[in-house]
């Protein structure tokens, strides 16, 4: 399938994976650190293990960013 | 009110702009900002604030003046070293502009004390460098219908997004705190300088921008950047319907102090 990760076109060599595969795939080790977007929609957490990643989807990770001082 | 002369000259370069104009800048002298914390991003957005005109502003931090603050925290000085940061920041503030009216807090920005010192203010910039403080402030704002400015710097990386009251906040796309020890702060992971004053002079924008009225918000849009890159990307995103604030059922009806049990992530 063809997705679209973060802005970039990727091609993975499966039909289907959930976001948790996903994330484990593009070595994301603390997938806690990350929320989220599926196809413009903020996915809750509790769907990270269900929510099927298929062609032509669009998936953004967003990483907590917290320094400030 | 009307601009003396010496305002006009003041603030000339803003009131050259046709989107600032005197009708502009009238409204950025009347205008009352709150900046928590006065470290990285508060002190290159306290500077730009002040020159700018801003009437009021409000600075709360309880920390005091560190040697490793001053690689980056550009309002505070060698000589301010062990000062209180409200104090340092107060009398810098005032050299580059008497026009502004300083209201200096010595304290950290806590439950009990946010909504009190939230109502008098049109505008909030998240300077902090924590959690607990970032989601207290996202949900004292939308519950006290205040626009804000979220803020984030990591090593070389930064994340900014405008909340305006209505409009998709903080925990629309993060939920809740991440575990304690999953995220490091800039203490424990390191921050080029000038990163932090890349985002804290968009979060000055993004003040101005909403008290002029003028140009867009980062509303519903999370914009991040990769310094070391130096690309910048934006992620569009919505209200989310489960969001434990701003959602149709909302979970969080009241203020409380989150815990950052481990390590040195703390508010300061
Ligand atoms: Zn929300």
């Amino acid at each position: 399938m063809k997705i679209t990760i973060n802005g970039e076109e990727e091609t993975i060599e499966k039909d289907s994976l959930t976001i948790i595969e996903l994330l484990t795939h593009k070595k994301v080790d603390m997938p806690e650190m990350v929320s989220v977007e599926y196809n413009g929609e903020m996915l809750d957490r509790e769907k990270f293990d269900t929510q099927a990643v298929t062609d032509g989807d669009k998936v953004e990770f967003l990483y907590f960013m917290g320094g400030g001082q | 009110m009307t601009l003396n002369d010496q305002q006009v000259e003041r603030y000339s370069r803003h009131i050259l702009l046709q989107d600032v104009g005197l009708s502009g800048q009238e409204k950025i002298l009347n205008a009352k900002v709150l900046i928590v914390g006065t470290g990285g991003l508060g002190a290159p957005a306290a500077l730009y604030l002040a020159a700018a005109g801003v009437g009021t502003l409000g600075i709360i931090d309880g920390d005091k003046v560190d040697m490793s603050n001053l690689q980056r925290q550009v309002i505070h000085f060698t000589p301010d070293l062990d000062k209180a940061k409200v104090q340092s920041a107060k009398e810098k503030i005032a050299l580059i502009n008497p026009d502004v009216k300083v209201n200096a807090i010595e304290d950290l920005f806590l439950a009990h004390n946010a909504m009190d010192i939230l109502k008098d203010y049109d505008f909030v910039i998240d300077g902090t460098d924590n959690f607990p403080a970032k989601f207290l402030i996202n949900d004292a704002c939308v519950m006290a219908k205040k626009p804000f400015s979220h803020g984030g710097v990591l090593r070389f990386d930064g994340q900014t997004m405008t909340h305006v009251p209505g409009e998709a906040c903080y925990r629309c796309i993060f939920d809740d705190l991440p575990p304690s020890n999953a995220v490091p702060s800039c203490s424990q992971a390191g921050i080029l300088g000038a990163i932090a004053g890349m985002l804290g002079t968009i979060q000055a924008a993004e003040a101005l921008k909403f008290i002029i009225g003028k140009g867009d918000l980062l509303t519903n849009r999370l914009q991040m950047f990769d310094a070391l890159k130096m690309k910048f990307r934006e992620v569009k995103f919505k209200k989310r319907a489960t969001c434990k604030v701003c959602g149709e059922n909302p979970v969080i009806t009241e203020l409380k102090d989150y815990e950052q049990p481990v390590c040195d992530i703390r508010q300061k």
